[in-house]
């Protein structure tokens, strides 16, 4: 039975351990108000340039001659998966979700026959697929010494897949990472990059006006223009919700620790008591026994 | 009469105010946006903006976007923008740099205009950085 100085060693730890969670806890929820700001404030340039790719996409009725970014190599052959995770742990399910998605992908696909290959951005996701696919992973990218995402990092992730594409590396592109619902839900998503998928034209209030616009240079320049930059913008999208639902999981892994720390504190200490008054009761037992026999 | 003139990169809105006239470098040349202008979109080469508002003039350097106008607006989608003013040598400097570096790997022709492009502008304005 453990002595009483044990348990109270035992109590100081597991306080010790819930100041821990509960400062990261806090960490998250501020990192998480920057990161959600972050990805609100680059929600227009994404917007507009949707629309813009709606409204010119509808208007580019020939597909020969356009972008292979666009109308892709013509095969399905192999599949190149961009797989976004966070840099640290300690964020619940957050990377193991996203690393299971893409990892169930892979499966699909290799039993269909394709070639898989697997491009990681973040160290996370990595190290879990590394123990089972480690033969296609054909690069990494880590950002462990970026505080805030800006643009420029999402532009070098997206040099090495156009690189990639040029170079005949893969047919297909799919970028995996996590949806930033709310605090709570972080939904692991697929999303197509090459070949891009054109948004829906949206009805616009003005939509007479778009449909006579005039373009310069051509519609279809536009178009290849806006492909290529558009390809940026998913990625950079990818890598702010990735990093406003990290710290989103981060917060709720950290809150439910910090809850259970508390749980646990309880029930020591419950324990603690009882076996300190019951060390009472057997010393003066023995005190009034050893009285009695004199 | 003014319009309502946006500046957006893809990290967040950096303009966003209503404006009489707006000169834009486009690729085939520059173009002025007044209130009222037809339905237009652009692709941008990298060059200034000159934005006028009231009496006052703004200048802007891009580095390629696009430009969509329509009767009562102006949005121009651009990856970098800097104000011309908040401009001094060094940070001249270090964007003459990158250009050079970029000239340098550019692989294909459109690449390469865009840099040299984009050093002439700098040279510029490395020349008379406050001349309005």
């Amino acid at each position: 039975m453990a002595s009483l100085k044990d348990m109270r060693n035992r109590i100081a730890s597991v306080k010790a351990t819930r100041k821990i969670t509960k400062a990261m806890q806090m960490v998250a929820a501020a990192k998480l108000r920057r990161a959600q700001e972050a990805a609100q404030a680059a929600r227009p340039y994404a917007q507009r340039m949707d629309q813009m790719m709606a409204s010119i996409g509808s208007r580019v009725t020939s597909r020969d001659g356009v972008s292979p970014l666009l109308v892709g190599t013509g095969k399905d052959d192999v599949h190149l998966l961009v797989v976004m995770t966070a840099e640290r742990g300690l964020c619940g399910g957050f990377n193991s979700n996203i690393a299971k998605l893409a990892r169930q992908d892979a499966q699909r696909l290799m039993r269909e026959g394709k070639t898989v290959k697997i491009f990681t951005v973040g160290r996370k996701g990595a190290d879990n697929l590394r123990r089972d696919l480690n033969r296609i992973i054909i690069d990494r990218m880590d950002f462990r010494a970026i505080k805030q995402m800006r643009y420029s990092e999402a532009e070098l992730v997206t040099k090495k897949i156009v690189d990639m594409f040029e170079a005949g590396d893969f047919d297909v592109a799919t970028l995996y990472f996590s949806e930033f619902k709310s605090v709570i839900a972080q939904k692991p998503t697929a999303l197509q990059l090459i070949p891009a998928k054109i948004p829906e034209a949206k009805a616009v209030s003005d939509g007479k006006a778009e449909a006579s616009a005039e373009f310069e240079p051509s519609e279809e320049s536009i178009l290849a223009d806006l492909l290529a930059r558009n390809l940026t913008t998913q990625v950079f999208r990818g890598l702010l919700e990735n990093a406003a639902s990290e710290q989103g999981a981060r917060m709720s892994a950290m809150d439910n620790a910090t809850r259970n720390a508390g749980d646990m504190i309880n029930k020591l200490t419950i324990k603690y008591n009882r076996q300190r008054q019951a060390n009472i009761t057997k010393e003066l037992i023995e005190i009034i026994s050893g009285a009695e026999a004199l | 009469m003014s319009f309502k003139f946006e500046l957006v990169s893809p990290e967040r809105i950096l303009v966003s105010e209503d404006v009489d006239q707006v000169v834009l470098p486009g690729t085939e040349g520059d173009f002025a946006v007044l209130v009222g202008h037809a339905p237009f979109v652009s692709t941008l080469r990298p060059g200034v903006l000159d934005v006028t508002s009231g009496g006052t003039r703004k200048r802007l350097l891009v580095k390629g976007g696009f430009a969509e106008v329509d009767p009562a607006r102006l949005t121009v989608l651009a990856e970098q923008a800097f104000d011309v003013a908040d401009l001094d040598a060094a940070k001249i400097g270090r964007e003459l740099e990158a250009a050079e570096a970029e000239l340098a790997a550019a692989k294909d022709d459109e690449a390469r205009l865009r840099a040299s492009t984009l050093i002439e502008q700098l040279k510029s304005l490395q020349g008379a950085p406050r001349a309005h």
